[in-house]
């Protein structure tokens, strides 16, 4: 693994004077494959909008590095140009956008070959999907989909995806896993937020989020294990949010 | 109708003519026509520059009349009961100089069992100070079909006023399909009217795509009338405006019938001073009729800005993508 060109320093955040991300540290490197787990309200999703440099998610202090460069208060568009993308879990739909259309923005020249190369590789056949709208008619597989092939035909040093696989069925599983190999491939770091073990296995590290801070780094599967075994209990006997108390004493 | 030009293949020939026959097949293209059809003896054609019909073009089921007026004209179109039209008519209806008025006195019969498209074009490139009024009364026969697809295109001067008026009947089994598109250029002042009586499972839709800017005034009214038993309706609406711009928008749905069901889709995006409302009206006066409506009215939605700035487009390119995707569609 090389150098990490990507470094998480320290990240503080607080939403209406609610902390949302607790001293968050980490470090991507070009081609690495890093999963982050957590429950749901864990601070995931907000942490990538935070490194993606949504509105409303810019760090009460800490700092966000790119090749040592501080991008902490950058705007989206200027990260994005700098090689940085987001793939939302929900993504929206856009009336009238062409498919086509939309996944050739971020992406170089020759633009026409990389949107077939995209969409063929969700295994969305591009004579069907290039000129459809990228709109309310998509299914939310379809929509997701379609979101992952805009985040590969950008090629992005860092892609964040987070969770490319809910709400798709386990046949296309194998698709996303594949597509991800291929980015890290190509020297795109991804930090994917997932639940599949799937895709955890195929990671190169891993951590683990509760309650907006960063509990277990490791291996993807130590740390994969230290949720199934401290992190999932909770979640069936409490709920969707485990308590940090109980981890504390567990 | 008194004295009516009746052609099968009428153009104007003499030369003082073809120099305006040719500006206003440009001004045609600008409007998004393809002059081409123009010259397609299979396809029914109508071309009107102020107040002269330049080209007037049968075919087999459609007859195209027309008559003059003071500042216009007065046309009549009428296909055949059972009369299947493979090409869409092609409407041309323009005013070239700066100044003018145009009024367009329209009456459209369409008979049993019949289907026909039409594409119109209306342009005023030139337009500093230019009317054109459009009074339209449809008559759809039954089981037959109508699609109107009416773009304009009114130059950058803001000069120009439109008065679309229609008065649309449709019978048993009958669909209207409407489509009305501003997107280039500017606006000006437009004041749009429809009203649709739709009769027992009858079908209309009514699609309304502007975009204004300066100090454009939008006004779309459009009210229908589901009268007959499982009548359907749709209204879409779709404005965006910036600037100074102003967008009113009243759509009014009735369901009177067992089993009507309409359905009226407004959404109006605002930028800077500029101005939107939407008022949508349900009136049922059936218990077994439903009419809804949906409207969204504001600013362009932060998470779709967001997204497209993800790929690396800024602000105000992502804005301009969402709303031009938007209202072209």
């Amino acid at each position: 693994m090389t150098q990490p060109f990507f470094v998480v320093e320290d990240v503080c955040l607080k939403k209406d004077n609610r902390p949302i991300l607790n001293h968050i540290n980490l470090s991507l490197s070009e081609g690495q494959i890093h999963v982050l787990l957590g429950v749901n309200g864990s601070g995931k999703s907000s942490l990538a909008y935070t490194l993606m440099g949504c509105e409303g998610y810019t760090p009460d202090s800490g700092r966000i590095l790119l090749d040592g460069k501080d991008i902490t208060h950058t705007r989206i568009t200027e990260r994005a140009r700098m090689g940085i993308s987001l793939a939302w879990q929900e993504p929206v739909r856009f009336e009238g956008l062409p498919i086509g259309k939309y996944i050739e923005l971020g992406a170089s020249e020759p633009k026409r070959e990389k949107v077939i190369a995209a969409l063929e590789a969700v295994s969305l056949s591009p004579k069907k999907y290039a000129y459809r709208a990228a709109d309310q008619t998509l299914s939310g597989g379809e929509r997701k989909r379609v979101e992952l092939a805009a985040i590969f035909a950008m090629q992005p040093r860092l892609a964040i995806l987070d969770e490319p696989d809910s709400g798709i069925d386990a046949l296309s599983i194998t698709d996303i896993a594949r597509l991800i190999c291929e980015m890290a491939k190509h020297n795109s770091a991804v930090l994917l937020i997932t639940h599949r073990p799937e895709l955890v296995e195929m990671a190169d590290s891993a951590s683990l989020m509760c309650f907006g801070s960063i509990i277990f780094s490791g291996s993807p599967r130590e740390t994969s294990q230290y949720y199934q075994n401290r992190c999932e209990p909770h979640l069936n006997i409490l709920g969707s949010q485990p308590w940090q108390i109980s981890l504390n004493n567990s | 109708m008194g004295n009516p030009i009746k052609s099968h293949a009428f153009e104007q020939t003499s030369p003082a003519w073809a120099g305006e026959l040719q500006s206003l097949m440009e001004a045609y293209q600008q409007a998004g026509g393809d002059p081409a059809s123009f010259q397609m003896p299979e396809v029914a054609t109508l071309a009107v520059s102020g107040d002269q019909v330049l080209v007037s073009h049968d075919i087999p089921g459609v007859h195209l009349y027309s008559q003059p007026l003071e500042h216009g004209v007065r046309v009549s179109v009428v296909v055949d009961d059972g009369t299947l039209v493979k090409h869409p008519v092609h409407l041309c209806f323009g005013v070239l100089p700066m100044e003018g008025i145009q009024r367009i006195e329209a009456d459209y019969q369409i008979g049993n069992g019949a289907q026909v498209q039409f594409l119109a074009h209306c342009s005023f490139p030139n337009a500093v100070r230019v009317e054109h009024r459009m009074n339209a009364r449809i008559h759809i026969g039954r089981n037959s079909s109508m699609s109107y697809k009416e773009e304009h295109y009114h130059g950058l001067e803001g000069g120009v006023e439109v008065y679309p008026y229609s008065e649309v009947t449709i019978e048993e089994g009958g669909q209207f399909t409407s489509n009305f598109v501003i997107t280039r250029g500017r606006v000006g002042t437009l004041m749009m009217n429809y009203r649709i009586e739709a009769q027992k499972d009858a079908l209309a839709e009514l699609v309304t795509k502007v975009f204004g800017s300066g100090d454009d005034h939008i006004r779309v009214e459009e009210t229908i009338h589901l009268n007959g038993e499982n009548a359907h309706s749709m209204t879409k609406t779709r404005i965006a405006v910036k600037d100074k711009a102003i967008s009113e928008v009243t759509t009014i749905t009735e369901g009177n019938a067992p089993r009507a069901r309409g359905h009226m889709d407004c959404t109006e995006i605002v930028r800077d001073q500029a101005l939107a409302a939407n008022n949508p009206i349900v009136k049922v006066s059936n218990p077994q009729a439903q009419v809804t409506h949906e409207a969204a009215i504001g600013t362009v939605n932060r998470r779709e800005l967001e997204t497209l700035m993800a790929r690396g487009l800024d602000e105000e390119e992502a804005v301009d993508l969402i709303i031009r995707a938007m209202i072209r569609s």
